[in-house]
């Protein structure tokens, strides 16, 4: 479905992304690595936010890589951002029936709130403003994500300020989304529990690919990583 | 009324036709029709154009309109309309002014609102203004509106200009007695090459008074915005004056924010903000299948809500 040729991408000689190539057709795929490795990055260059300094992008065959966001978007790739955007006067029912490219009846767009965890009533007329939590406002960048029903979905840390309560129901959330779309999941995350629900890992380290595989290759080793961080922390 | 006439009256206050009750319509420098209700007078001025309106004390759940069209090029007015608000009322008042300019001649209203809202009474005034029209001649529109609120009086005035108007000096003064609470919310777009300046002052003399003043507008092309707040607490008193703009091309845009304390129980503030269009709005639209145009008017539009 999505395939990454050879993208590299810098800022003044400063290498971000160096010759990534990538397909993705699973069902789930994550994408993890340390902190500045590259991810978000990479998602946006997917998303047509940031172009890729040099390489190739193909969606269901065809080359995108000179595409816009809005063409993209049309083409059925969705993105929900890390840091969702707050605006003024702009309402939920506004955002959700926006992304779901028709207007929507009340009861439809309070059903999607209702599927990731939000009382519909109490949010559907808000704007989509400072008033909102940084945890509310994921949910509803979730939402939109649903009522765009693409066939390719990339999250960037969807996990991020959502409590501990919610982890479970994000996962069904994803669950569901697969079985409506039955397209991809693109995951940018830490998190063991959401890697644990991905086909594929991709773990970026400095901009490169430095492990790719199915879960049961990879997270193992992730974790001994990490164990043994801890480890050798405590030895000295 | 022909169809540009109907089409103004639709603009400026959502009416087809003549509304019900009371109301007062003024057509092209007269008098068009008004009616009066049982509880809200409307009496014409002897000693110059306009009308003054009486609501009796205690009314409640009633509301006044008084809109004014233009529709002839060259047109120029002057309207005072008096408001007397009895005590104990609860009412709303649409006016509004549209002007129609086919024609090369300037067509300009100015209207001079009083309001005099009684002890205990909440108003709501909604004032919106519209121009169309494809003649050369301007259309000019300049509001005054003076308000006095007694004690424990509370009013919301929205006033709205979103299109077709060149240049208007849009004026508000208030005073506040004891308990007295005002809230206006101001919209406003200019486009082309259009001026707009607002100006109010409000004076908090009363013990417990408290205003609310807040001003959104989007500023495109090469037009022009002025917005000045002055803000004066003159008692224990509560005042808040927040201005918030959107520039867009090569407009221009002054935001002049003024809290003035007299008394030490004053808390006042104010808030003045300028800027474009974030740009991550715009993406975050455009990931919804927006182009920039579409994601623009979206923001605009919440905006100005």
């Amino acid at each position: 479905m999505l395939k990454l040729e050879n993208i590299c991408y810098s800022i003044d000689d400063n290498e971000i992304l160096k010759n990534i190539s990538l397909e993705i057709d699973e069902r789930f795929v994550a994408i993890t690595g340390p902190n500045g490795s590259g991810k978000s990055t990479l998602a946006k260059i997917i998303a047509g936010i940031i172009p890729a300094t040099s390489g190739k992008i193909y969606f269901d065959g065809e080359d995108i890589t000179d595409l816009s966001i809005t063409e993209r978007a049309n083409k059925g790739i969705s993105f929900a951002f890390q840091q969702p955007v707050r605006f003024k006067g702009i309402t939920v029912k506004d955002l959700i029936s926006l992304a779901s490219g028709k207007k929507l009846s009340v009861t439809d767009a309070c059903a999607y709130l209702s599927e990731v965890g939000l009382c519909a009533r109490d949010y559907i007329n808000r704007e989509v403003n400072a008033s909102l939590s940084g945890g509310e406002l994921k949910r509803i960048e979730i939402a939109m994500i649903n009522a765009r029903g693409t066939r390719l979905s990339v999250f960037d840390e969807p996990e991020a300020g959502i409590d501990l309560w919610s982890f479970q129901n994000l996962i069904k959330v994803f669950e569901k989304m697969y079985e409506r779309n039955k397209g991809s999941i693109l995951i940018i995350s830490h998190q063991e529990r959401i890697l644990d629900i991905a086909d594929k890992i991709v773990v970026l380290k400095a901009g490169e690919i430095a492990q790719i595989g199915s879960k049961d290759e990879i997270l193992p080793s992730l974790l001994c990583a990490e164990a043994g961080c801890r480890f050798t922390k405590g030895d000295e | 009324m022909d169809s540009i006439q109907k089409n103004l009256l639709e603009q400026i206050s959502g009416l087809h036709e003549v509304p019900q009750g009371a109301y007062s319509l003024r057509i092209n420098g007269s008098l068009y029709g008004k009616n009066s209700s049982e509880n809200i007078e409307i009496v014409k001025k002897e000693d110059k154009p306009g009308i003054d309106i009486y609501v009796k004390a205690g009314t409640k759940k009633e509301s006044v309109h008084i809109p004014v069209l233009l529709s002839e090029s060259g047109l120029k007015e002057l309207v005072y309309n008096d408001f007397h608000i009895g005590e104990d009322c609860d009412i709303t008042i649409v006016a509004g002014c549209g002007i129609h300019n086919g024609g090369d001649e300037a067509s300009e209203h100015s209207g001079v609102h009083s309001f005099f809202v009684g002890k205990n009474a909440r108003l709501k005034y909604v004032e919106k203004h519209y121009g169309s029209g494809e003649g050369k001649g301007k259309r000019l529109m300049n509001p005054t509106t003076v308000i006095e609120l007694e004690e424990n009086a509370y009013m919301e005035m929205e006033t709205a200009q979103i299109k077709g108007v060149d240049d208007t000096l849009r004026e508000t003064r208030a005073k506040l007695a004891d308990g007295a609470t005002l809230i206006v919310g101001e919209k406003l777009m200019t486009h082309g090459e259009q001026y707009a300046e607002t100006r109010f002052t409000v004076d908090l003399d009363g013990e417990n008074s408290g205003a609310h003043v807040v001003s959104r507008s989007v500023a495109k092309d090469s037009s022009r915005q002025i917005f000045v707040s002055r803000v004066n607490g003159n008692n224990v008193c509560s005042g808040h004056t927040e201005c918030d703009a959107i520039i867009m091309d090569s407009a221009s845009v002054s935001a002049v924010p003024e809290i003035k304390a007299n008394h030490t129980d004053a808390q006042l503030i104010h808030e003045a903000a300028i800027g474009k269009i974030a740009g991550e709005q715009l993406i975050k639209l455009m990931t919804l299948g927006l182009d920039e145009k579409q994601a623009e008017e979206e923001i605009i539009n919440g905006f100005l809500r």
